[in-house]
């Protein structure tokens, strides 16, 4: 029987899509009002799967006051109210693409030591969504 | 393969209490699931079942027989119950969400006979919710149950 547990969880940011290796340009082609100069927002949704056998004396795979402490602490306290571009030393290399939020999420993730982290999805607007699960056992993720 | 979803809401009252922990160890680990007159839930069940479209039917299963699965196993048996006291499956375990989904997983596998079961997702509320996975009988038709 193999159980995942999911919580789901809000911050709000702002962002901006913005490639270095591209011109002015090309920029505004590819991101369009992503590309905005000035950054815009959205609420995000990050949904959270572990897994595990569930404790016989608790029936709980993780306490949720564990998880949410840890999630609080690496990504919403860090994410929330925040301009990622600015404020996430990751982003400042990266663009901040929903792709890489749920990657980066992920990677602070799979530190939790009570569960093993399974898979992130991150909601950018309720028409779309993106889920990382990891890579296979030996392969790092290229970024 | 085709996977098909059948959605089900139930209404149930539970608490969290392991006779084992002391009055204090039950408050630090469950917290406010632990009040003693219990708390309730509006569930939302989501069972998936994976098959092949019968060519004659075009269906995996009927769903009303899955209907009526879910209604004689799932809601008959947990909708406005008090989890720890009304239904047996659940006694001596505690009602997590966890639990609950393992014990869905159990009562509707050996009932659906067209398609295996895939997943049982249990919500407990919009911001918790468990999967269940087991080991569907029927995917592994011939080859015992290796539960």
């Amino acid at each position: 029987m193999k159980l995942h547990l999911w919580r789901r969880y809000k911050f709000c940011a702002s962002h901006r899509l913005h490639s270095a290796q591209l011109g002015e340009e090309e920029n505004r082609r590819v991101y369009g009002k992503c590309n905005n100069p000035y950054g815009h927002g959205h609420n995000y949704v990050v949904e959270v799967a572990v897994s595990g056998p569930a404790d016989s004396s608790t029936g709980m795979i993780a306490n949720l006051a564990d998880l949410d402490a840890f999630v609080e602490r690496e990504v919403i306290e860090p994410f929330d109210h925040k301009y990622l571009n600015e404020e996430i030393a990751e982003f400042q290399e990266n663009i901040p693409t929903t792709e890489n939020i749920c990657i980066e999420i992920f990677n602070r993730l799979r530190r939790f030591s009570l569960a093993k982290l399974e898979r992130v999805r991150v909601e950018e607007t309720g028409l779309n969504s993106f889920e990382y699960a990891g890579e296979p056992a030996g392969v790092a993720h290229e970024r | 393969m085709v996977y098909l979803t059948r959605k089900l809401e139930f209404s149930a009252s539970h608490l969290y209490h392991n006779p084992a922990f002391s009055a204090e160890e039950n408050r630090r680990v469950f917290g406010k699931c632990n009040n003693p007159h219990g708390h309730g839930h509006n569930y939302v069940l989501e069972v998936t079942v994976a098959g092949e479209p019968d060519p004659a039917t075009g269906m995996v299963l009927d769903l009303k027989e899955l209907k009526e699965i879910l209604q004689r196993e799932v809601s008959d048996r947990m909708d406005h119950r008090f989890l720890n006291y009304e239904v047996p499956e659940l006694s001596g375990q505690i009602p997590t969400c966890e639990n609950i989904a393992t014990v869905i997983w159990r009562l509707l596998d050996p009932k659906i006979t067209s398609g295996h079961l895939h997943r049982v997702r249990l919500y407990e509320t919009p911001d918790l919710f468990v999967d269940c996975y087991g080991e569907s009988i029927g995917a592994q038709a011939g080859e015992g149950d290796a539960r």
